[in-house]
């Protein structure tokens, strides 16, 4: 049983495939970590010996920020933007998209479902 | 792309002048700007800027968070107030 950052890594999968359920690791850094381990990527989970697991959780806990860290110094970061009331801050605030994409239609990642509005017209053919 | 470091940050240089004497001097008072591209630097922690909004000028007291935000960042141009709703 691999578990790393708090995370049950699935066993059945590769080594580089497996670190990737961790948040705040994808391919290429799963990568970066096995190498600096010293572990060959196509090792599956299961078969990673107690010293490989040492090493892996080293060079995670050395070089980058994951999981519950990872995702507070993000809510930081939106939580600061929207005390200084940049404009960025307010679209976070209102939950429409901060890049300037339009909004009349689509933006439906920051907009959520479609909220239907009774007695709206449909457009005409 | 950002900007080049070689030209360093861009305040208009109006704006860096009034900034320079203020601090000099110790004063404070707000100043008017239409400068809204113009970054925000560490000189201007504290002070407050009327910053135009192509209408009128907000008031921006400026924090130490702020700092690396342009000015028209905080003085927002569009008023939505939401959809009218139907009688």
């Amino acid at each position: 049983m691999a578990r790393i950052a708090g995370i049950d890594l699935p066993r059945n999968k590769r080594g580089v495939i497996g670190l990737t359920y961790i948040h705040g690791i994808g391919s290429s850094r799963a990568a970066f970590i096995l190498d600096q381990a010293k572990v060959d990527q196509n090792k599956k989970v299961e078969d990673w010996t107690d010293t490989d697991i040492a090493g892996i959780r080293q060079v995670i806990g050395n070089e980058f920020k994951v999981e519950g860290e990872l995702r507070s110094e993000v809510q930081m970061n939106i939580k600061r933007l929207m005390d200084i009331g940049c404009y960025r801050g307010l679209r976070h605030r209102k939950g429409l998209p901060l890049r300037g994409q339009r909004t009349k239609n689509n933006a439906r990642t920051r907009k959520g479902k479609k909220k239907t509005i009774a007695g709206k017209k449909k457009a005409p053919k | 792309m950002p900007r080049s470091l070689k030209k360093g940050p861009f305040v208009h240089y109006k704006l860096d002048k009034k900034i320079e004497a203020m601090n000099n001097s110790g004063k404070k008072t707000v100043i008017k700007t239409w400068s809204r591209s113009s970054l925000i630097t560490p000189e201007f922690v504290g002070h407050t800027f009327a910053v135009h909004n192509g209408n009128k000028f907000i008031p921006v007291y400026v924090t130490e968070n702020m700092v690396g935000h342009k000015l028209g960042e905080f003085a927002p141009t569009r008023t939505f107030k939401g959809h009218p709703v139907k009688k």
